[in-house]
């Protein structure tokens, strides 16, 4: 069972660490709502360094446009949508 | 690759022998190998020859994976689509799970998920990978050079709607625009919308009509077009 359903409001981890981070920086601390659980897989940050560890639940976070980017030239329907691990994602109460 | 590339005077080149030349194959000038190679091309070079030195990998097997590479090509990506359009129920089954989809076709995928995303009347996808080159290389084979640019991928996901101008793709208003950073093992997928006036076309024609950045999602299939 995982820990975020759609709908799910998030805000990206922003935060910093050294190392193979696949979270990109544009999207660190910003806000977007879960789009789906794709399921478990491999964490590019232990895999990078052959370093074991568990597996991270993986969701596709859909953020929108314009509040990634205050100029945004285009409709506020438009959304960007990237593939988050569960531990770089806080629930919003 | 080092050291295989010194042998030009092959029968390709252009001077004039002072004969009559009627054994009918073009003759192109030599093309030298002048390419400097960057800091990390020579480094995965070495890589190569280190792991084909410890017995890691063969020569035969990187040549055969690399030979394996290049004969996936847009055309498996778009049988898929082609499929999509004219099979309701294997559209359904693609959306669902892209890769049971494609492999229903004899399209393996294996150690990423494919995901379909569909072009809709109100709906346009595009898809990048700023941080590297993700790609579904296994239905599209390898990624075009302006794909894998820092321009792309930097762009695409701050101002889309002028890089889809740029490729000719100048999309409504009203049309909401979804970009897909591939950040993971996810692979996406676009299915182009079916243009008008294809109604008469079978599903091999279809497929011949669906190109390489409709299903990137920088384009889309014009009516007439085909």
């Amino acid at each position: 069972m995982s820990r975020l359903s759609p709908g799910a409001v998030v805000r990206v981890r922003e935060d910093y660490p050294p190392g193979h981070i696949r979270t990109p920086v544009y999207l660190r601390g910003k806000q977007g709502v879960v789009e789906r659980y794709f399921g478990a897989f491999g964490n590019p940050e232990t895999l990078a360094f052959n370093l074991p560890g568990p597996k991270k639940d993986l969701y596709k976070v859909r953020f929108r446009a314009v509040d990634l980017w205050p100029d945004y030239q285009g409709s506020p329907k438009d959304m960007i949508e990237a593939d988050i691990y569960d531990h770089w994602l806080e629930t919003m109460t | 690759m080092s050291g295989d590339h010194h042998h030009h005077h092959d029968h390709d080149h252009d001077h004039d022998h002072g004969h009559d030349h009627d054994h009918g194959h073009a003759h192109s000038p030599p093309q030298p190998d002048d390419k400097v190679h960057s800091y990390h091309q020579i480094l995965s070079i070495a890589l190569k020859e280190l792991l084909i030195e410890k017995g890691v990998v063969t020569a035969a097997e990187v040549r055969s994976f690399i030979e394996k590479r290049d004969s996936i090509t847009p055309a498996h990506g778009a049988k898929v689509v082609a499929r999509a359009w004219v099979d309701p129920a294997y559209r359904a089954r693609l959306l669902e799970d892209g890769n049971a989809a494609a492999a229903e076709l004899g399209f393996p995928i294996t150690g990423t998920k494919l995901v379909a995303v569909e072009n809709t009347a109100d709906t346009h996808n595009v898809v990048v990978c700023t941080l590297c080159s993700c790609y579904p290389r296994d239905l599209l084979g390898l990624p075009p050079a302006w794909y894998k640019s820092r321009a792309y991928r930097a762009r695409v996901v701050r101002e889309p709607r002028a890089v889809l101008r740029e490729f000719g793709t100048d999309l409504p208003d009203d049309v909401a625009l979804r970009v897909h950073d591939s950040t993971a093992d996810i692979r996406f997928l676009v299915v182009p919308q079916r243009p008008g006036g294809t109604q008469d076309l079978d599903e091999e024609a279809l497929a011949a009509i669906v190109t390489r950045d409709s299903m990137i999602g920088v384009a889309r299939l014009e009516e007439g077009a085909h």
